[in-house]
Order: C-alpha cells, then structure tokens, then sequence
C-alpha cells in the first residue's frame, strides 16, 4: 500500500483551493447501488423469483440511504475521503444480496419441504441499515471533531471494557453456537463486542497519546532491542488478561485474538518501540499455546484446522461445506443465484464470504477483497494526513481493527488460520456489527475531513512538537 | 507516527496477499481435488438438474433418472435395488455416491472427454445436455441365481467369464436398496443410512470385493498349482496324509476334519489329497514347496494387487514372511491368508482359462446419450499363471473333487463341473466361512464362480452343503 508520507502542507494551503471531491463520491455511489441492483436483478432472475417486490425495496431503500449519507457528508464533513463511503456502501450492498439470495434458497427449500416459508432476513438486515445509517449521521453532525473524543477516554474505556463482559452477566447474557457474545433484553439481542471494538479503541488512542512518552522510554537494551521499563509493563499485561479472559469465560477466540492485536499495534504506533511488539508476540505465543494446553474447545479448533476432514462429519462440517461452497465456485463463480450457499450453516453470518465465494468465484472475492484492502488503506491514509496524534492514533486504530477482523474471519473461513466466530464487516446478517462497522466509517470520515480540510486549524496540544525524539 | 503506521500497513499487505493467495489456492488449484471428495453434495445436486445417463445391465437400465417434476428435476431409480447394489452403489444428496454411480460418474453426467462432440451438438441445438449410458458385464440371470441362492445368509458370490476377465455377477448379503438413499428427502435418506450403518452384518460393505475372509482349503488350488509348477509333483504324486500332521518347529498339529489319514497307510495321490481335501497332506506340501513359491503362485493369480473394476476392490493377501508352521497353515489357506470373493474367482478362472489370469472388469461399454458405442472395454491378461497343461491337469483333480470328492452337491447332469470346497476358520470363536470355487464346463468355461457364506457351521462340509448349491445354481443360468 502506498501511503504517503507527507503531513499536510504547511501554510499557503488557505489561499489554494482544496477540491472536496464530493461529486466524485457521489458517481462512485451511483456505480456501487448500480451494481448491487444488478446483483440484485441476477439473483432474482437465476433463482425464478423474478423482480420481485422485496428486490425493488431493497434497491430503492438502499438508494435513499445512500444519498442520506451522501448529503450529510456533503453537508458535515466536505472534505472527507470520497471514497471511503462508496466502498463501504458496496460491501454492505454485496452481503444484502447475499442474504437476499439465501432468503430465497431458504424459501425454496422450505417450499420443497413442505414447511412454512421463513422470515427473510433481508428485510431485517435493511432495517438495521437504516438504524445503522441513523448512527452514521448522528457521529457527522454531533462530532464536530474527532478530538471531542479524547475529552472522555477513561469514559470509553471503562464502557468498552463493560460491554466486552456483559455476556457473562446473569439473565442477559446469552449462549449462541457455544459462545457466550451475546446478551438479550427482551426480544432484543445484542452483540457488545462490536460496539466495545469502537469505544476501546477510541479509549486506547487516548490512553496512549498521554502515556506514550513513558511508554517509550528505553532502560536496557537486549540483542539491539531497546526493552521497555518493568514498572511500564502493567497496560500491557491488563490488554492480555482481559483478552485471556474473553477466551476463556466468553469463549470467543476472534474478539480476544482482535483486542490484543489491536493494543500491541496501537502500542507499536504509539511508541514506535519494536521491543511491545515482540513483546506482544510472546504474550500472543504464550497465550495460544497455554489455551491450547488448558481448553478443550481452542484445541478442537486447531484440530479441525489441521484435518477439517477428519471431522467432516461433526465439527469439521462447517468448514468442510464452506471449501465445498468455494471449490465449486471456481475461477468464474457458479453465478448468483445458481450455487448451493444455504449448504453450509451459518451462510448468511460467519460464512457469507463462503457463499459469495461460490456465487463469485475467486474473482468475485479477489474484488472483495480488494474493496477492504482500498478501504482499509484509505483509512490509514486518514491517519498519516492527519495533525494530531490522538487523530492519527484513533484513524489507524480503527483501520486496524477492520483489517485485523477481515483477516481473522476470512482466513478462517479459508481454513488459512483456526475458524473462529466473527462476522465479516459490512456483509455479514446482523445488526451489531452493521452498525459498528458503520459508526467506524463515519469516524474514519470525520478524521479524512480534518485531515483534507483547507482551512488552519487551531494546533492539538499534543501536536508533533512534542513527539519523543526517535533514537536513531 | 506515519513510520510505524507504514510498518504496519506493510504487514496488513502481507495478510491481504496471504488471503489472496489461499483463495486462489482453493478455488483454482485444488478446486477438483474438493469436488470429487465423498460427502460433497453439491456435485451431486447440480446434477439433479440434468438427466443422469443410466446403468445398464444387458439391455435394460438398473438405474435411470426419472423426471421429477419439482425443483429437483430428476430422481435417481433403480429397478431391483438391492439385487444390483454392490454394482450400482447408491447416489445421494446427502452422503455422495459409491459404486459405479461413483466411479463411472463423469461419463453419467455427460462430462467425460468422451463427449465432446454431443455436448458441442447439444450446445448448439440448445438442448440440456445429457448423460452417457454405461452397459455393465453384469449377467442378468447369474445375478438374480447367487441373489436368491444367498437369501437369508451373510456372504457374497462373484462370477467371472475365464476367457475375458467380464464380471458376470456381483451378489452380496445382506443388501441395501439404493433408492432409499437416492430419494429427495435428507431426513428419510439419514435414517435408512443410519439403520444401515448400525446393521452388525454391514449390508453397506461392498463384500463381493472388499470383504477379505480366509479363503481356507479353496487356496489349496493354489497350493496345488504351485506343486505343479515346481516340476516335482503330478497329480499321481504320493503325499503323506497322515491324522495329524506335526507342524515344524512347533508343538502344534494340524488335523484332518475327518480326524482318520487320508489314504491306506496314511498316504495319499495329490488327485485324492484335493479331492477329499487333505489338510495334512497340503500342509506336508507348503512346507516342502516353501513359502516363497506359494506366495510368487498366488500373486500370478492376482494376490498382492490391487484391481480397479473399476470398483476399487481390496487386496487379497498371502503372509509375507512366514516361518515353517506359518507356511503350512497358509498352504491351507489358514493363518493370514485374505482373500475376497473376487480374487477366488479369479483363481478359478485361472485355471479354466489354460493357466491365464485375465483382468477383471465390470464395464463392458460406454455409451452416449443416443446409446452409440463409444468405448468398449478390451479384455486384459492380467498374468500367466499356469503353463496349459498343469491347468489340464489342475482342472481334472478339481472335476474329480465334484464328480468323487467333497464337491458332490455342484454336479450338474451332462455339465462337467470343476469345483472346490473350502471352510475357513476366523479365529477361535468366530463361525467359520464356507467357500466354493468352480467353473464349467470344465474343457471350455463359460463361467467361474466363487461363492463365500459367512457365519457358516464349523465343519468342512459346510462347503459344500452352504456353498456349492449356490454356485450351481450360478452356473446352471449362465449355461441355460
């Protein structure tokens, strides 16, 4: 990725006139509910559905979401990325019409059956767009600043570190699948984890812009590492505890593998100490190996990674029937609307990539990919332009995330790593984690916008000048 | 902070190619291997949406794809399913396909190379495309006599025509009905699976060909043949056929059925020695002819391979290394001796055949959708096994075993009938398994056919009384 290096030009950026790009954003959003109207359209025409009626809704609810956005962004943060919405709106356009196209798989098959029709999903997955949309606009027009938000870093982190342990609480919490991430109030069910993502992340960026000068401090040198302070470990091992204790008492390997990469790496930005790294790496080795050792469910992940087809019929199955998914996908894709996704279970949640490797191809899912590679870069693009360190933390800690929970979820679902339970950004069914992933594109908007804004703008205390000093 | 933040996009990079790579891994490269893996039924419903070419035996369809009428367009339907099972297999949605459901599958789906030109027509005149037919060896009439000669017993019977190698019947006991798992309904096709697979007798088990039992005193005709073969010995010959006979180096004995000696004076013509299946006899011989010559004897007749019918059949076994007791409990087809019915056949058919092991095989043609002959299968000589005349001579002794011996119950009036009776012991408890090789007519066979029962009575009659029945009944319809 080719990131520029450069900050923002210093003074006469005033006088210049800045493009702001936005009917670039606007074209690129056109192209992207173009294409999720095509998808769309296929699915309908290869299943026998027709241009049914929910196909329409959903274009068209899609549509004026889009343009909401689009406006406010317009409206709120003119300087903004243009790309980063379009991008994000494509992905969430791709898994709509992916679970519009199990919906009808489900049906037909339920018609066959002979058993009732179940709900759609897409509908519910639409709504949560819109609540989701909602979210987007509200973080535009109440955060003026992103650097409102460093006002409150304690406030996040204890709120993240709430929600990252509310599943195991009494009478809310709630058991899916063998792990415990969700809680349910009411009819109402929730996965924290995907909010405590955010809000922790806002909390280290933080942390770390205040305690990154101790941090940073180098008492001895070993093998030409600098090694940090002793009485400077504590941040560090509290991150792994908790990440440890996510595993064991939630068993939920993929947010305890997300927060701790995430720490180390705000960790590394922060500092731009080698020494937390490899730190963190042995934390990480230890871990693994000591939850390895100790549970059960972590060693039968890495069992079925290695030989899913030993287990094929038992706990290997899922990711048996995802390779399966994505074998007979192919080069070309068996085309929407003309592969079996509903096969494996979970198609429109952990494994909707599996499905749309199969309907896509390789090449459908090498342009998704790709769509999170832009999207991820143009995020750590916001991070590198902008001024401030809380910024330029808080940008690439978000972007991190992102691109740490597509590795994590994708590799799994690609027997390239253990499978482990996490939803893939913008795609997969469900509300939580659309409404996160969106909460970060609007941060990452917020960030972009300052970042690109023309105007002076009044300097961050904690701007450059006081940047420790890197040992050459 | 834009320094580690490069450092760290170089590593996102890295998982992104990481991906990327992977992907392309699975779906380009290794995308076939996962598509011919049992247990993917994706395969399997893409092609319900075509018409599967059927499975013929003579001119008849044992399994055709019917016209459904719902979403999924075809069902898959065998006529005598459980008759034609071990040929067949089975073809289902949920647990993949076996047989030559499985191995002939991409000429049934139409896929094979052997279709381009039709898929090219079909192409251009629009049509679906279809599949190929395949026309098995199977003889109708032999099939249906070992089905019905087994009824009610646990074993498997297979005829072979000597001259070629064509497998005319492939019979097993208990069976399974394949249209039971080839239905459209996953919840009615686990439960038949489950039953099957909770059957102590495995009807499931491919046993004509992959069911390995010791052949007992039916791989005397091995033994036989390699006393020929060293030069040593004709039918004349006399052996000592003594009770008892005091294994080598070792305390144990080995004893005749009968419990007397096999002849006056506890001697005995190897004619006889076979005829009355003299344990003590053959064991004295395996020890004189060594290990080494009966083992290099049954692999000529096609032990120690393994034969692709293409039904992928299992490996027939003598012991490696035998010590002296070892290799005359083995000459008598003890000790860890395996053999499946398919192999004992081929030893029959061996003999019939002037001393020649042909291949083999279960597909005769390969036909295409408008059943013109595309492919038709070449008989193979496998190996030379015997020189003609030991085969004359070997084909006498065993004429004699049916007219004279303990064969008695596989004679057919005007028909000379080569046979052998065998009855095997599993282990110290376990029942014993009865065996019978023949063919006929013994100048010119027309058929060979090895029949094995399970679970039979302990004793050498059992043979002859569970077994050869069967087999004349094999080759009574063959003949007719």
């Amino acid at each position: 990725m080719s990131v520029p290096l450069g900050v923002m030009p210093p003074v006469p950026q005033a006088v210049r006139k800045q493009p702001s790009r936005r009917n670039v954003e606007l074209l690129l959003l056109v192209f992207a509910w173009g294409l999720g109207l095509l998808g769309t359209l296929q699915v309908g025409w290869a299943t026998g559905e027709g241009a049914a009626s929910r196909l329409w809704i959903t274009a068209g609810v899609v549509g004026v979401l889009a343009l909401a956005m689009h406006l406010v962004v317009r409206w709120k943060a003119k300087y903004a990325d243009p790309v980063l919405l379009p991008v994000a709106t494509l992905l969430t356009e791709l898994g709509l019409v992916m679970i519009y196209r199990i919906d009808v798989a489900a049906a037909q098959r339920a018609l066959l059956n002979g058993n009732p029709e179940p709900t759609p999903d897409v509908y519910s997955q639409l709504t949560w767009f819109a609540v989701a949309v909602i979210l987007f606009i509200s973080v535009l027009v109440l955060l003026r600043d992103h650097r409102m938000l460093q006002r409150y870093t304690y406030t996040f982190g204890l709120a993240g570190l709430v929600l990252l342990i509310l599943p195991l609480a009494p009478f809310i919490g709630t058991t899916v699948n063998g792990a415990t991430l969700w809680i349910r109030l009411g009819g109402f069910s929730f996965q924290p984890a995907e909010v405590a993502k955010i809000l922790l992340t806002i909390f280290f960026a933080g942390y770390l812009v205040e305690k990154r000068d101790s941090l940073a401090l180098v008492r001895t040198k070993f093998l030409g590492i600098g090694l940090p302070r002793l009485k400077d470990l504590g941040p560090i091992l509290i991150a792994w505890l908790v990440s440890l204790a996510v595993l064991v008492f939630e068993t939920d390997l993929g947010t305890s593998l997300l927060f701790f990469g995430l720490f180390v790496s705000m960790l590394y930005i922060a500092t731009q100490r080698r020494s937390w790294l490899i730190l963190g790496g042995i934390l990480f080795v230890a871990g693994a190996a000591a939850a390895y050792y100790l549970f059960g469910h972590v060693r039968l992940r890495v069992e079925v990674w290695l030989d899913p087809w030993a287990y094929a019929d038992t706990s290997g199955y899922q990711i048996v029937q995802s390779l399966f998914g994505l074998a007979n996908g192919g080069i070309l894709g068996a085309g929407l609307g003309q592969g079996f996704p509903n096969l494996v279970p979970f198609a429109s949640t952990d494994f909707i990539v599996a499905a749309l490797g199969e309907e896509l191809g390789v090449t459908g899912l090498i342009a998704m990919l790709l769509l999170y590679a832009v999207l991820i870069e143009r995020g750590l693009r916001a991070a590198v332009s902008v001024r401030d360190s809380f910024g330029q933390l808080l940008a690439a800690g978000l972007s991190i995330t992102l691109a740490l929970q597509v590795f994590v979820i994708i590799g799994g679902v690609t027997r390239l790593i253990p499978l482990t339970g996490l939803t893939t950004p913008f795609l997969s069914y469900g509300g939580s984690s659309l409404i996160a992933n969106w909460i970060i594109v609007a941060l990452l908007l917020r960030i972009s916008d300052r970042a690109r804004r023309p105007e002076a703008t009044i300097p961050s205390p904690d701007d450059a000048v006081t940047q420790v000093v890197r040992r050459v | 902070m834009s320094r580690p933040i490069r450092r760290i996009s170089f590593v996102l990079a890295l998982m992104l190619v990481a991906l990327l790579a992977n992907i392309t891994v699975i779906q380009v490269v290794l995308a076939s291997d996962y598509r011919d893996r049992p247990g993917n039924q994706r395969v399997l419903l893409e092609e319900y949406d075509r018409e599967r070419g059927p499975i013929l035996v003579g001119p008849n369809p044992v399994a055709r794809s019917k016209e459904t009428g719902d979403t999924l367009k075809f069902l898959r339907v065998y006529s005598d399913g459980p008759l034609y099972a071990p040929v067949t297999g089975f073809y289902s949605t949920v647990y993949g396909a076996t047989g030559l459901e499985r191995t002939e599958n991409r000429i049934l789906t139409g896929k094979s190379s052997l279709f381009v030109v039709d898929r090219a027509e079909q192409l251009f005149a629009g049509r679906e495309p279809a599949g190929g037919a395949v026309s098995t060896t199977i003889n109708a009439r032999a099939q249906k006599a070992a089905f019905n000669g087994l009824f009610g017993k646990k074993g498997a019977v297979v005829a072979i025509e000597p001259a070629t190698g064509r497998i005319l019947a492939s019979v097993q006991s208990p069976s399974f009905d394949p249209n039971q798992l080839s239905s459209h309904d996953p919840a009615a096709i686990r439960a038949y699976y489950d039953t099957l697979q909770q059957d102590p007798a495995r009807p499931l088990l491919n046993r004509p060909i992959v069911a390995l039992n010791p052949p007992g005193s039916t791989f005397k005709l091995v033994t036989a043949a390699a006393a020929l073969a060293s030069g040593r010995f004709t039918p004349e010959s006399v052996l000592p056929g003594p009770a008892t006979y005091q294994l080598p180096d070792s305390s144990r004995k080995i004893r005749n059925w009968s419990g007397q000696e096999c002849g006056p004076n506890g001697l005995v013509t190897l004619r006889d020695a076979l005829a009355i299946s003299c344990n003590t006899a053959f064991a004295w011989l395996g020890n004189e002819l060594g290990d080494d010559a009966l083992r290099s004897q049954a692999d000529l007749m096609g032990f120690d391979n393994t034969f692709t019918i293409p039904l992928r059949a299992a490996t027939s076994r003598f012991p490696e290394d035998p010590d002296a007791p070892q290799t005359a409990m083995s000459a008598i087809g003890q000790f860890d001796v395996r053999a499946t019915a398919l192999q004992m056949a081929m030893v029959g058919a061996a003999i019939g055949n002037n001393g020649t092991t042909m291949e083999p095989y279960l597909v005769q043609e390969v036909r295409g959708p408008d059943l013109a002959i595309l492919q038709t299968t070449e008989p193979a000589t496998f190996q030379t096994a015997m020189t003609p005349i030991n085969a004359a001579q070997l084909t006498e002794m065993m004429v004699n075993v049916v007219d004279n011996g303990t064969g008695s119950n596989a004679q057919i009036p005007g028909v000379r009938v080569a046979g052998k009776t065998g009855t095997a012991q599993t282990g110290n408890d376990n029942p014993a398994v009865a065996w019978f090789v023949a063919f006929a007519p013994a100048q010119a066979p027309e058929v060979a056919v090895a029949v094995m029962v399970e679970d039979a009575g302990a004793a050498e009659v059992s043979g002859n009384a569970l077994a050869a029945p069967i087999a004349r009944a094999v080759i009574e319809a063959v003949l007719r």
